[in-house]
């Protein structure tokens, strides 16, 4: 089954870059340390997700990617340029949507002016896209919740996939701005983004620029770190999860649904889908021959993170414990940092993963009350090692792990909001207060909801 | 209007440049007087203006902003300047216009200065989108320190000459011949460097409409003051990570702003850093961590902080910023330009020259100064928060 990749606005491109970028550095890399056969299977998967082939020849991402700004035609020719310079892999040509005038980080101008106004052309293509493909997976789009056209057109976009393919699955990469801004008025543009994509999308996938910074400084020892070093760290974790595995029920081949697999394991509940990722180990490459690592001390550690909702192998708290058994009131006795799951994810690529003991993910101690600690964990394998790394494990948890800066957002938003500032920016463009309250209202029913886990 | 300076370009280096079919000149100037160049020539040229302008914006691709650059004290610049602006809004709504001011100093030679200017303010008020107000004392100063850098002998030979910020010409001029030279090119550097991310590719552009969008947070709050640094590159190329965070302190030192103010002291509503060259994003981080402590931003902004990064420097540097900021400092500027517009008002000094125009009338002047006290006024709000105890409003309650 193929995906169709919608890269919005310029994070949501520049991003989109690296990942297939990795991707396709990983399959053509020598480093598989698996069978031949088994080497060649995925690379035959995970072409057929993304990829597909053109008539010239080359292999051309399936997807599009709508661009906005004024440096248009600089920016979209360097993406092709630099796919083409490595020769790997290229944006088809025809894919892409591009227009002049940015969204001037304003969302209501994404959603409600350039959203309508070039729907037409963005859904052909997107129907192009779709056709080409033998069975549609679903969409998988990529974009940043702070500017105006990744959150704004990103959100109308996302409506328009689900009005146009009720029953395809979406999936949204979500970048969080840093904390400290990038843009002003990114926790309007993050509080609109959001709350319309919880209506329209099947689960949202998050990355924070904060947590990612703190990776490259700490653990890749990066001294000048750079939007690229960023998105590269990234592109690592999103291909930790979409290179190609198999799934515990399935056949002997790779699974051929991922999408649909990552939802049912996952969104259990419609109320539920915000997914968080964490992915261990993470070390300069230049230290990679010089590391080892074992699969008890990897899966040790990531439980850990997982429990005490730390955001990398560095600094993890490890007097967090889950609760006793036998409480009688699971939530009110929970102790305070515990991050409680709904359901989790963990994917284990590379040597000996066959050997892998998962039990202390299964303990119901991790979990809510209302899912059977069996249907709440996944494991997807594969022996074949990804990006160089030897043994790699990844955890995409359905938990609260974005409780506190999902509040955090809000807050300041609303802070904001009642002073009214900035809200003509909003208003002129047909985004009103009575559409904020909405979006408000909505994302404090999700805080509330993971609050109460 | 003034046929003999657009003479003296149309014979200079960039003749080429500018489009001759697309220039409109009369003999004489506007005397200084706001409602000859309003009122007189707007309804003359009115015409000839619009289509001049439909001509060129049939041109464009995309059509994202007008620029005027213009002076506030004199007749021309001021009056015709502000009647431009209106035509603007009128026949092109969805353009952003942005205005680059250039304000009068206390001991300006125009005697009529503070009746042009606050004229002009209450047109400025209602219908830019954007203003930069720039003071000819600050740039002024700016231009004498770097003459005395270059020729103090302590470190003055080791300046790389076409790295002056007041010079395109590669070469520092004496401080007699043409000060106002230098001075015009530290705001053309101005425009250059808010233009960049428009021009270059970067890792985060800022288009013009962000700058607008993200610094204004209402509608008549949109007076940014700038500031641009270095003024200048050392030869010697040592230190350059501390060069980098020196760029940073200086652009918010009272000796970088491009008008009399004094950002640090006062509350930012909101600011916006544009950075060109080799930077990262890393840095810009590490200089908003350490610089925020000292600054005071509104308390619904906390974070009010707009960046953007061009990937390609100006000529002759290795990086430069920009900073816009959103600030309270502006108030003494509109209120000394208050007091010295009353204090002709009051003696009706020089009134007749206006009152005799046709259109003009009392009320224009006294409309006038009521907007311009009722925007003070606003500024005056939002100071009284500063100090005050940070109170946030309670959040929504959701039954659970």
């Amino acid at each position: 089954m193929s995906i169709v990749t919608v890269q919005l606005g310029q994070c949501g491109n520049q991003t989109g870059h690296e990942v297939f970028s990795a991707l396709c550095s990983d399959i053509r890399g020598t480093h598989g340390l698996c069978s031949k056969k088994e080497n060649e299977s995925y690379q035959d998967a995970c072409k057929e997700r993304f990829f597909c082939e053109e008539e010239s020849g080359g292999t051309a991402l399936k997807g599009f990617f709508p661009l906005s700004g004024s440096v248009l035609s600089g920016v979209q020719i360097w993406f092709l340029s630099m796919a083409a310079r490595s020769g790997l892999w290229r944006y088809n040509s025809h894919s892409h949507f591009c227009q002049k005038q940015g969204s001037g980080n304003n969302w209501a101008n994404g959603y409600s002016v350039h959203g309508p106004r070039h729907k037409e052309a963005i859904m052909n293509l997107v129907q192009k896209e779709a056709e080409k493909c033998d069975r549609l997976g679903g969409f998988f789009t990529i974009m940043s919740m702070a500017g105006g056209t990744g959150s704004g057109l990103g959100a109308f976009v996302t409506q328009c996939l689900r009005d146009a393919f009720p029953t395809s699955f979406i999936l949204n990469h979500v970048i969080w701005p840093y904390g400290t801004g990038e843009v002003i008025v990114q926790n309007y543009n993050s509080v609109l983004t959001l709350s319309h994509l919880y209506h329209s999308s099947d689960a949202l996938l998050v990355h924070e620029n904060d947590v990612i910074h703190k990776i490259c400084a700490q653990l890749m020892n990066i001294k000048q770190i750079s939007f690229r070093d960023v998105n590269q760290v990234i592109a690592h974790q999103l291909g930790s999860v979409f290179q190609p595995t198999h799934t515990a029920g399935g056949g002997p081949g790779y699974s051929r649904n991922p999408l649909g697999d990552l939802m049912e394991t996952l969104v259990p509940h419609p109320e539920f889908r915000v997914l968080g990722l964490r992915n261990i180990p993470q070390v300069p490459e230049t230290s990679l021959a010089y590391s080892t690592f074992s699969w008890p001390g990897l899966i040790k550690h990531l439980r850990q993170m997982l429990i005490a909702n730390a955001q990398m192998e560095e600094g993890i708290d490890w007097q967090v414990r889950p609760p006793q058994p036998g409480s009688s009131t699971p939530s009110t006795n929970k102790p305070l940092h515990f991050n409680t799951s709904i359901a989790n994810l963990v994917i284990l690529r590379g040597k000996d993963v066959h050997s892998v003991d998962l039990g202390s993910f299964q303990d119901p101690s991790l979990y809510t009350s209302w899912l059977n600690p069996q249907d709440a964990f996944n494991a997807w394998k594969t022996p074949r090692a990804f990006n160089k790394y030897e043994k790699s494990a990844s955890l995409v948890s359905n938990s609260q792990f974005l409780l506190k800066p999902l509040d955090s957002i809000v807050g300041k938003a609303w802070n904001m909001f009642a002073s009214k500032a900035y809200l003509h920016q909003y208003t002129k463009f047909g985004i009103q207060e009575e559409d904020f309250l909405d979006c408000f209202t909505t994302l404090e029913q999700v805080i509330s909801s993971y609050t109460n886990l | 209007m003034e046929e003999g300076v657009v003479n003296e370009i149309l014979q200079g280096p960039l003749r080429d440049v500018f489009d001759s079919k697309q220039l409109i000149t009369d003999v004489s100037g506007s005397g200084n007087n706001w409602a000859v160049g309003h009122k007189i020539y707007g309804c003359q040229y009115r015409e000839n203006i619009v289509e001049k302008l439909r001509k060129t914006a049939e041109h464009c691709d995309c059509l994202q902003c007008f620029f005027i650059i213009h002076s506030m004290g004199g007749g021309t610049g001021s009056g015709l300047g502000t009647f431009v602006l209106n035509l603007l809004e009128e026949e092109f709504p969805e353009v952003y216009r942005f205005v680059t001011s250039v304000y009068p100093s206390g001991e300006d030679d125009v005697i009529t200065s503070p009746y042009n200017s606050v004229l002009a303010m209450k047109e400025l008020n209602e219908h830019a989108d954007c203003v930069l107000p720039i003071e000819n004392e600050s740039l002024f100063e700016i231009v004498n320190k770097i003459h005395q850098m270059i020729n103090s002998g302590k470190l003055g030979s080791t300046v790389k000459q076409n790295s002056l910020v007041t010079s395109s010409a590669g070469s520092a001029k004496t401080l007699q011949e043409k000060p106002f030279d230098a001075m015009n090119n530290i705001v053309a550097n101005l425009l250059l460097n808010l233009t960049s991310s428009a021009r270059f590719e970067g890792s985060l552009n800022m288009d013009l409409n962000e700058i607008s969008m993200n610094l204004v947070p209402f509608p008549r709050l949109h007076y940014l003051v700038s500031s641009l640094t270095p003024l200048y590159t050392l030869a010697d190329v040592n230190v350059p990570s501390r060069r980098l965070d020196q760029m940073f302190s200086d652009a918010f030192s009272r000796d970088h702003q491009l008008i009399q103010a004094d950002p640090k002291h006062s509350l930012y509503l909101a600011c916006a850093l544009l950075v060109r060259g080799n930077v990262q994003v890393s840095d810009l981080r590490r200089n908003i961590e350490r610089l925020k402590p000292s600054l005071h931003f509104v308390s619904w902004n906390q974070e009010g902080w707009k960046t953007g990064l061009c990937s390609v420097p100006p000529v002759g540097h290795s990086h430069s910023l920009l900073a816009l900021a959103n600030n309270t400092c502006i108030k003494p500027t509109f209120i000394e330009l208050k007091d010295r517009f009353m204090k002709l008002y009051k003696k009706k000094a020089h009134l007749h020259h206006y009152l005799q125009i046709d259109g003009m009338e009392q009320s224009c002047f006294s409309e006038a100064i009521s907007s311009l006290s009722d925007l003070i006024e606003e500024y005056n709000e939002l100071d009284a928060t500063k100090d005050g105890p940070r109170i946030d409003p309670s959040r929504l309650k959701i039954a659970v």
